[in-house]
Order: structure tokens, then sequence, then C-alpha cells
């Protein structure tokens, strides 16, 4: 069969071998918990704790505020040690509920749940919210208001994203052989949400053992088929996925439920299976701690809250000094201050490298070679919209489709000059959808 | 963990490939063609383009201390051009042709325009167009030795057959560079498998030059007149090394393709209307002009152009 994909894309150095063959370890927090109210796109939660308060695990501690916006649960019990200001991976300083492990992890019971069958979709919703679940491949979107389709008949597709087509990240893949099963279950809990909809399962064609498995678990299923992806970045883009599965394109004004397609990552995809099967909220994610200065690379279940710190101790500590710490994959990811900050819901790996390339990179004159219009995916000409960008061109800039930019970085990764395309046109998109907010 | 932490902006990940990498593999690709031309012509190609190269690069150095920007010979783009310029040039051409036109190509034509990247013409073939105009009897002299010979296309004017076998080997009067087929397909070959360039430009450069050579060339598809012609007047030369300057092409592949089929026209109107029977560097010096017209008329249909709700 013929492998899917999309123009445009390119093959870094893909460094997986690091930590793809060793089993998920789960972690047991030591320290205090951090739990920022803000890691989900929308509104920030509401603390509805108290400095002193004890909590259980798997705890409420902070509400959703608004539809669009998540809940946030403790990993641990304990005591509510503070609410202040927490630096956070992006350097800022957000809101945050500090909880002091006491080491008992006494926990509130799970709640009652329903067979699948007997579940409406409005109550499928909001377990899910109640969950707290978001998309946790890094965007955050919540994923309750994804499910929240108008109608949701006109789904044609539920896409599980098993791309992972990022650099080093192998959290998905890890889960995907772990517990194929619950994937699936969790796929099927979309499926009765979606009445007419095909569940797709697609993977990349380097993780053939992960295809070769859920082919013969889905055999029987008539709802679910896999499908074989071309292992090239950005692959597991969600433009770029949707198109390369199902031929339906997408632009930025658009949402995948227009073109009938729902979209979530594996680690997602898991989480809502143990809301509904299990009765348990969001606690914990799988995150991959590799790079060439980590130890022992290899992809931990931690719960969230759990400092970036405790990670690195896990994984053995440094072999050599780090220049450069990422969150994240390399070609998306964004690059860390310092190791004090705490997990949140869409942190997908911590990317320790002891070389840089950036600041090896002197930029020098765009030699009008090409190769940044070959690799983009969203078929845009970079070298002249990175122009545009410089000069603050914005008529110009919205003239070249600047906005259908997905940042991939494909740009910057391939262009000879080492031109810093991907960061002129992500600032330029960043000041011109602020102000169309506004 | 003491130290303070590099930090960028995504992606954090480059490629190998750079821009002194590529020009690099540019210079090893015209290798070939430059030692047959030392071998054919013996010490004073050899000495041609020395000189060439030499004062390319430090035309570029000069005016950049002049002009205290970055020094940036570093990039080896000013060797291409001065080893390019030079395997344009007749091997009789006296040494100081060589420096003429290496300052006009690396001077006039790139650093006033703003350095590498702004230039909008080919500087090996502006300079090389320059120095006919300005020195057309020195340019035009193909002797070799004080024996003076017709070039191979200019023989096929006059009607007579010059052998095609000597023209593939490189064994006929010419351009320093230009005559043998087979030392520049051996280039042509090193910057097709380096990824440098690919056969868009080259292909529908030569495979429309061919076709209208065909129709209106005056002797039909015969397959001696065309490969006289795909052999002689520096057409490899001009497809595969200078046509394909990132500079001066089009961006996309599209416009590539349009800009390829524009230099077989005109080398074609050349070759069959114009007086000398050559005309390969004019067609890429005009074509140059065009390409931010084809640039233009060509942008890409950005992804998600044709999306529709799913009604």
């Amino acid at each position: 069969m013929a492998k899917m994909t999309f123009s445009g894309g390119i093959h870094p150095f893909d460094g997986k071998d690091m930590s793809k063959d060793i089993p998920i370890k789960e972690i047991t927090p030591k320290s205090d918990l951090v739990y920022p109210l803000s890691q989900h796109i929308g509104a920030p939660a509401k603390a509805i704790v108290a400095k002193g308060d004890r909590v259980l695990a798997g705890q409420r501690i902070a509400e959703a505020e608004g539809f669009v916006s998540s809940h946030i649960y403790s990993a641990v019990s304990g005591t509510v040690k503070a609410i202040e200001e927490r630096r956070v991976l992006t350097g800022n300083s957000v809101l945050s509920i500090v909880v002091e492990n006491d080491g008992q992890y006494e926990a509130v019971p799970a709640w009652p749940v329903k067979p699948l069958e007997e579940m409406t979709g409005e109550e499928i919703i909001e377990r899910v919210k109640e969950a707290g679940i978001v998309g946790m491949g890094g965007a955050g979107f919540p994923t309750h208001v994804k499910l929240s389709v108008k109608e949701p008949s006109k789904i044609d597709y539920v896409i599980v994203n098993g791309a992972e087509c990022e650099p080093y990240l192998t959290s998905d893949y890890r889960k995907m052989v772990e517990e194929p099963e619950n994937l699936i279950a969790g796929l099927k809990v979309y499926l009765k949400l979606f009445p007419y909809s095909l569940g797709i399962i697609a993977i990349e064609d380097n993780k053939p053992d992960c295809i070769k498995i859920f082919k013969a678990l889905t055999k029987e299923e008539p709802r679910i088929t896999v499908k074989t992806l071309k292992t090239k970045y950005p692959q597991g883009s969600e433009r770029q996925l949707i198109f390369a599965v199902t031929g339906r394109e997408l632009n930025s004004k658009l949402l995948p439920a227009d073109v009938g397609c729902v979209v979530n990552n594996v680690d997602t995809v898991n989480s809502v299976a143990n809301a509904i099967y299990r009765g348990l909220p969001l606690l914990r994610r799988i995150v991959t701690v590799t790079g060439d200065c980590i130890k022992n690379p290899r992809n931990f279940s931690v719960p969230i809250g759990t400092l970036y710190s405790d990670l690195v101790e896990e994984a053995g500590g440094f072999r050599k000094e780090p220049v450069k710490i990422i969150s994240g994959g390399p070609m998306m990811g964004f690059c860390m201050f310092g190791l004090d900050v705490p997990i949140t819901k869409t942190a997908s790996a911590l990317l320790c490298l002891s070389e840089d390339d950036i600041s090896k990179a002197e930029p020098s004159a765009c030699i009008n070679c090409g190769r940044c219009v070959e690799a983009c995916p969203s078929r845009l000409v970079p070298k002249i919209l990175s122009d545009h960008a410089e000069n603050f061109n914005e008529e110009e800039f919205l003239c070249g489709h600047g906005l259908e930019c997905v940042e991939c970085g494909c740009c910057s990764f391939v262009c000879p000059a080492k031109r810093p395309l991907t960061q002129n046109i992500k600032s330029m998109r960043k000041i011109l959808l602020a102000k169309k907010k506004r | 963990m003491n130290g303070l932490l590099n930090v960028s902006s995504n992606p954090h990940t480059r490629s190998k490939v750079t821009s002194s990498s590529l020009m690099f593999t540019v210079i090893v690709s015209l290798l070939p063609a430059a030692g047959y031309g030392v071998f054919k012509f013996g010490l004073n190609a050899l000495l041609l383009i020395g000189v060439t190269v030499f004062s390319a690069v430090m035309a570029e150095l000069l005016f950049d201390l002049i002009t205290r920007r970055k020094i940036t010979i570093g990039d080896f783009s000013a060797m291409v051009t001065g080893l390019l310029l030079a395997l344009n040039l007749p091997p009789a051409a006296p040494w100081w042709i060589g420096v003429v036109g290496a300052f006009f190509a690396i001077v006039v034509v790139k650093m006033l325009f703003g350095g590498l990247g702004q230039n909008f013409m080919n500087p090996a073939l502006g300079a090389r167009c320059f120095l006919v105009i300005s020195f057309a009897s020195i340019m035009t002299n193909f002797s070799v030795d004080g024996v003076s010979e017709p070039t191979p296309l200019a023989l096929l004017r006059l009607g007579e057959r010059p052998d095609l076998v000597e023209m593939v080997k490189g064994n006929t009067p010419g351009t320093i560079g230009e005559t043998s087929v087979i030392a520049l397909l051996i280039g042509a070959a090193i910057l097709i498998i380096f990824g440098v360039i690919d056969l868009i430009i080259p292909g529908m450069y030569i495979l429309t030059f061919l076709l209208c050579m065909g129709f209106f060339g005056g002797h039909g598809f015969d397959l001696y007149f065309l490969a006289a012609h795909f052999s002689g007047g520096g057409l490899l030369l001009g497809a595969f090394f200078m046509a394909t300057d990132y500079v001066t092409r089009p961006i996309t592949k599209l416009g590539q393709f349009v800009y390829g089929i524009i230099l077989g026209i005109l080398t074609a109107i050349f070759r069959i209307i114009g007086p000398s029977g050559e005309g390969v560097s004019f067609s890429i010096i005009i074509s140059n002009l065009l390409v931010p017209l084809i640039d233009k008329a060509t942008a890409p249909r950005f992804f998600g152009k044709g999306g529709t709700r799913n009604e």
C-alpha cells in the first residue's frame, strides 16, 4: 500500500534509538509539586483550595473558568504550601498551586464508571471535561471543547496521531507498544461520540512493530483502520496529517471539524480511556527524557506538577554538562532557562544537548537557493515572508499568506545561509494574531 | 549544572549544508572543465584562470574593506564567479582581460547591488557580455598557438560539418571551459549527486532548445545537426553551471520550469538569426532580468487554499 504523506518536509537526525527500546518507568514524586493554573489554551483555571488545606491524590485543586478552560488535579496527597507566582517553562511567572507531598499517596476514590454503551454523548464529554483532559501533543487545547462539535454526525474521521515526527521523542511509541488495547479502547469512546466516523490510527513507517501490533488488534474492528505514514517531519502536524490520511486540505481559517475530522494525540486518547473506563482524572503523562547529556535516556510516566530537575535525577543525572535544554523536540520544542519548573499537561519531552547548533551557525546573506520553498509544508515562500517580517511590512506579509505558516521550523532547518526564517515569521505572526484578536 | 543555558527560538537544529559548502561543491564541479581547458590550451589558460579567480576574490575583499562591510570572501562565491568567468574567456586572451572582467563582475554586477544574493544578473555572464562588447576582437579570437580556427558552431553556420567526436572530447576551438562535453557532464553529475542543482532548469533548457532548433533550425530533426548544437557554443556550461545560479534563477519549481523554457527559446532564436550563432550568455542574462516577473507569476498555491467546509 502506498504510504501517505504531504509535499515538503524534511528528514532531520532522529535520535530516537537512545530511548525507544526501554520500557516506561512510573515515577513517584518526592519533592513539592507545582501546578500552574494556566497550562492549556483558554482561560486560566481558578484555585479552589487555600494555603494550609490538606489535599488528596486525585482531588481537584483548580476549576475551569468558562467553557474553554480545564480543571487541574493534585497527583499526590499533602498540604497546599502556597498559592503564588512561580516560574514556568516559558520564563514567565504564572500563579501556581504548590502542594507539599506528604508521601502517603492517599487518594480520593475513582469516579463511578458506566459501561460505554450506556453513556450518552453529553455524559462522555462531561466526563472528559471533569477529568481535565487537554491536547497533550503540545497545544493544550481542552479536549472537551474539541469533542463538542455542533453536528457529531458530520465527523467522518477520528484520527489518532501516532506519527511522532519530532526527532528524539519516543513517548507515544512506547505507550503504543506497551498498551495498545488502552489506545483502541480510547478510540472507541470517540467512535461512540461520532456515530458515522471511521477511526484511523496513523503511524509513521519508522515504527513498523507498532503498525503490526495495531493491524493485528484491529483486524476484527470494522470501524478502525491503521494507516502507514511516510516518515517525514512534520508528518504529525494536524493539517499535514489530515491531508495525508484523508486528502482534505485545511487552512488557518478552518478547524479540523470543519472538514469532518477530529485529531487527537496518543497520550490524549489514553487519558480519555482512563477517564471513561477507570474514572480517573488526568494526573500523569508520558515524558521522554533524552539527549546526549542524559545518563540513562528513557520514558517516564510522570505525575503532572513534578519538577524537571526530579526527572533528570530519575534518569541518572547528567553524563555531560548540557549547553541547551529543550522541553519538547528539537524542531518545535521550547528552550528552558532552568530545570526548576514543573511538568505541565503539555510537556512531552526533556531534551538535554551538549552542543548547540544555533549559536554555532552564523546567519549570512540569503542565496535564493529555494530550499525553504521546497521544504515548506504549507507551500509558502519563507524567504520572502521572513524579509517582510524583518521590514515589518504587514501588508506584504499577509499577501504572502504568512498566517498560514504552522511554525514547524523546516525552513530554518534547511537554510544553508542559516537564516532565522522561522523565528522572523513566528514573531510577525504573533504580532498580527494579537492585533486581530483585539 | 551551573552555567547558563543557551536559549533560542525553534527549531533548535540545523542541516549540515551551508552556503560555503554549496559554493565549494560548485568549484569542485567546475574543475574537470577547467582541468581539460588547461590540458588543451596550455599555460596561458592556467594563468588566465589563476588571475581571474584571484582578481575576483581581491575585488570582493577590497570592496568589503573600502565600504567597511563584513568580509564575505569566506563564502567562496567570489571564487565561483571568478572561475566561471575564466572558463568563459578565450584561451589566448591577455591576462588583464581577466582582471578587468573579474572587477566588473564583482564590483559592478554583484557588490554595488548589495553583494551575494542581491545581484539581478549572473556576475560572470554580466562581465563576459561586458567584455564581448568592449573588447570584441579579443573575446572572439579563438586562435590556439597563433593559428586562428573557427569554432564548431561557426563552421556549422558555413555549411561545414565539424567532427562530432572531437566536439564531445573537447578538441575544438572555444573558450577555456566550454569545449569538452565529457568534462562538463562530469561536473554536472557532481552538482546533481551532491544535491546542489536538479534537472529542471538544464533539462527544460536543453529540451526546449533542441525542439526549437528541430522545428525552426532549417535542418529538421537531423541528429547530427542537433548533436552539434547540443555540444557546442557553451550550451552545457550555460545550462548546468550558469542558468542554475541560485541567486538569479526563480525560486519556485514551476518558475524554474518556465525559466528553462524561456532560456531554450531565446538561445534558439540567437543561434538561428543572431549574428554570432552562439548566444547562450545573452539568453541567460536576459532571462535573469525576467526572474522577478516569473517569481511573481508562479508563487506557489499555499497549502489548504482549496480547503472548504465539509457540508
